[in-house]
């Protein structure tokens, strides 16, 4: 009899319980019914991908500047290449167009500090992003003072409007609804149902009537020679709109608190503002992340409405160009861009959402 | 109570002040122009050899080239244009509220927009119509042959409504085959569901390009519908309204007397009393509107005359390639037809 003293060495899992094949084995092709479906999905797969990926790559154009460059056998990209410029920047004039990049370029690293967790100085950054940036960008994107040119919103448009749109709503969206929610839940009667008939109202009109109405009747209420920016008339119709639904998202984070923590905090002799910011909005607005982030898409992608009322966001320029005549009928080349990007924005956004649910998930893991 | 008093004769007579500003201001549409420095044109949000952004981002088409004319007879510059695209709801409610001062937008020009929306309209220019775009194999050249013809239409609009009337009219049987978009429409079109494609004229011809071969379908020559489409003016404002016009009128007197973009400053010189006129060289035509001399040299040089404008936008020299037709002048078999600058 032999005594081993070594512990015998482990031996790696058989061939068939790992890897790739194991994954198959496991996952797609477990039983014949799986198999069956697995073979009839790869199928539907085969059928559905060939043709797209021959038309939006194989067969495509890409090179060009005029309809004639396109075979028309696969996708023209010649449209898209020819217009993309318009469908970032709209029609602000070419020579001004640095003033959109570094906007956008001083926007993109102010969030990106923002989430970054490592950076220091978050709430100086954060009271910049939230104050001094917005009259930053009005002063580059509209100019008229220290020497820049007045570019009128008429000539805003493409992707750059879109994002114009959909940060002047969500910026001003979040602080009205936050203050409607805690509007309805408070004891005031005046409080809560001017909160009540402000929201009610908000979400019961349609925002495409929301739109019209203000393109359409409040001109005839303004004095002859008064008009109000259409972009400005579009801002506030899309921030009310959506600051209604805002209050809603938040009022259903601030029910999941348990009302011992408000009695809590009220013993400890807080005011009804230190109750609120330190205590019951700290950890609601951890439980609506989800919630706030998909009304923050849905916004996003509600901005192309702003089309019926002759703003050109992505989408309407997109179709814009479709009405020259020397583009005519690349329509699908123009709706698959414009769906593309707007995929971009609310995919990134959706990603950051579960990320930062993540990070912040510290008490209630489940 | 004396003092409440007061604050009533106060109010009320701000309020008279203010409306009597109001009723004032309606006329002055050119000094609030010049002020501005810019023509505030209402175009479409985008319609083929009317109004579309070029790759440049240019605003170009036959209508706005009615918005250039204008911006260089009031300041010999025909890029002092600010565009605003309107949709068919708002376009009338932007005109009226004075967010723009002159709506070219394909609008047709029918007798309740005339008299019942405190428009005018400044005239015609282009005569659109509902025509039929036929496959070249049919074989069929009038669209008295259509008896029995499967038509495909767009729902929603009027073109249903004046091709029952026009098949009825000539006792024949169609059957109609309805769409939601142009784009199904032509789709329809070209898999085969039916024989004829109708819509206005203009239109047809857009469509037309968008089939995977243009040249196996035609335009037939009938014209079923009266579509004339213009300039429209807020009304109480004649000096204004008669800028619109003679813009309008210049260029199609420039085409008749053969005065183009190319040529105009040789044409200066000429000894033909009507070009004389039209150039500013023989009197000032342009005082009675508040303008220069110059107001018909600046549109021509700038703009060109209504030939070429319709070449480059819809006709020969466009994609869309639209024959002049019933928009020929009157001395070619057309109907544009405009009064003499004397």
């Amino acid at each position: 009899m032999t005594i081993q003293h070594k512990m015998i060495e482990a031996r790696p899992a058989p061939g068939n319980t790992i890897g790739p094949v194991a994954w198959l084995r496991a996952n797609l092709f477990s039983g014949p019914v799986n198999t069956i479906f697995t073979l009839l999905g790869l199928y539907l797969l085969y059928l559905l991908l060939t043709p797209t990926i021959q038309w939006a790559f194989i067969n495509a154009d890409w090179i060009g500047t005029s309809r004639d460059d396109c075979s028309r056998e696969g996708a023209c990209w010649v449209f898209v290449n020819a217009r993309i410029g318009q469908f970032i920047y709209g029609l602000y004039p070419r020579d001004e167009l640095w003033r959109i990049n570094l906007t956008f370029a001083v926007f993109a690293a102010l969030i990106a500090w923002l989430m970054i967790p490592r950076l220091p100085l978050k709430r100086w950054v954060a009271l910049a992003t939230l104050v001094a940036f917005p009259v930053f960008a009005y002063f580059m994107l509209y100019g008229g003072h220290f020497g820049l040119r007045v570019v009128e919103t008429h000539r805003w448009g493409g992707l750059m409007l879109t994002l114009v749109l959909a940060v002047v709503g969500m910026v001003g969206a979040l602080p009205i609804g936050i203050l409607l929610a805690l509007g309805r839940r408070s004891q005031m009667p005046i409080v809560k149902s001017f909160c009540v008939v402000f929201i009610e109202f908000w979400r019961g009109v349609p925002l495409i009537t929301v739109l019209f109405m203000a393109s359409v009747m409040l001109p005839l209420f303004m004095p002859t020679g008064v008009s109000v920016d259409r972009l400005i008339r579009a801002f506030i119709g899309i921030t009310l709109f959506q600051s209604a639904y805002m209050a809603e998202v938040i009022r259903g984070g601030l029910q999941a608190i348990p009302r011992g923590q408000e009695e809590a905090a009220a013993a400890l002799g807080m005011s009804y503002w230190m109750r609120m910011g330190l205590i019951v909005l700290p950890q609601a607005l951890k439980l609506m992340i989800p919630g706030i982030v998909n009304t923050f898409i849905s916004l996003f992608k509600d901005t192309t409405l702003v089309m019926i009322i002759g703003l050109f966001d992505l989408l309407g320029i997109v179709q814009a160009a479709l009405s020259d005549s020397r583009w005519l009928g690349f329509s699908l080349e123009g709706y698959v861009f414009a769906a593309f990007m707007f995929w971009i924005f609310c995919f990134s956004m959706s990603r950051y959402s579960q990320y930062l649910e993540r990070k912040l998930h510290t008490g209630h893991k489940r | 109570m004396r003092d409440n008093k007061n604050k009533w004769v106060l109010l009320t007579s701000a309020a008279a002040l203010t409306l009597g500003a109001v009723s004032v201001a309606s006329a002055e549409t050119l000094e609030n122009t010049r002020e501005r420095g810019v023509v505030q044109c209402g175009v479409s949000d985008g319609l083929p050899g009317f109004s579309a952004p070029n790759d440049q981002g240019e605003w170009q088409g036959l209508d706005v080239d009615v918005c250039r004319a204008v911006a260089a007879a009031v300041f010999g510059d025909a890029d002092a244009v600010r565009y605003i695209s309107l949709n068919a709801v708002e376009r009338f409610t932007a005109l009226q509220s004075g967010e723009v001062d002159v709506l070219s937008r394909n609008t047709t020009w029918t007798a309740t927009r005339d008299t019942t929306l405190g428009l005018n309209f400044a005239g015609v220019n282009f005569y659109d119509g509902q025509g039929f775009l036929v496959s070249k194999d049919l074989g069929i050249s009038s669209a008295k042959e259509l008896d029995g013809a499967a038509i495909c239409i767009q729902s929603g609009t009027t073109t249903e409504l004046n091709l029952a009337d026009y098949f009825r009219a000539n006792e024949m049987q169609f059957d109609p085959i309805v769409f939601d978009t142009s784009e199904q429409t032509v789709g329809g079109f070209e898999a085969g569901r039916c024989d004829v494609l109708t819509s206005d004229t203009s239109q047809l011809a857009a469509l037309r390009i968008q089939l995977s071969e243009p040249d196996s379908a035609m335009i037939l020559p009938e014209v079923i519908s009266k579509e004339p489409l213009g300039p429209v003016v807020r009304q109480g404002d004649d000096q204004w309204f008669n800028i619109v016009k003679w813009s309008l009128f210049a260029m199609l007197n420039a085409e008749e007397l053969g005065v183009n973009s190319e040529n105009v400053d040789e044409m200066r010189d000429s000894d033909n009393p009507n070009i004389a006129r039209l150039l500013g060289q023989d009197g000032n035509y342009g005082e009675g509107m508040g303008l220069d001399a110059n107001w018909a040299y600046n549109i021509i040089s700038q703009v060109g005359n209504y030939a070429e404008s319709f070449d480059r936008n819809v006709g020969p020299n466009s994609p869309l390639g639209i024959e002049r037709g019933v928009n020929a002048l009157w001395n070619d078999g057309g109907f544009q037809y405009a009064p003499p600058i004397r």
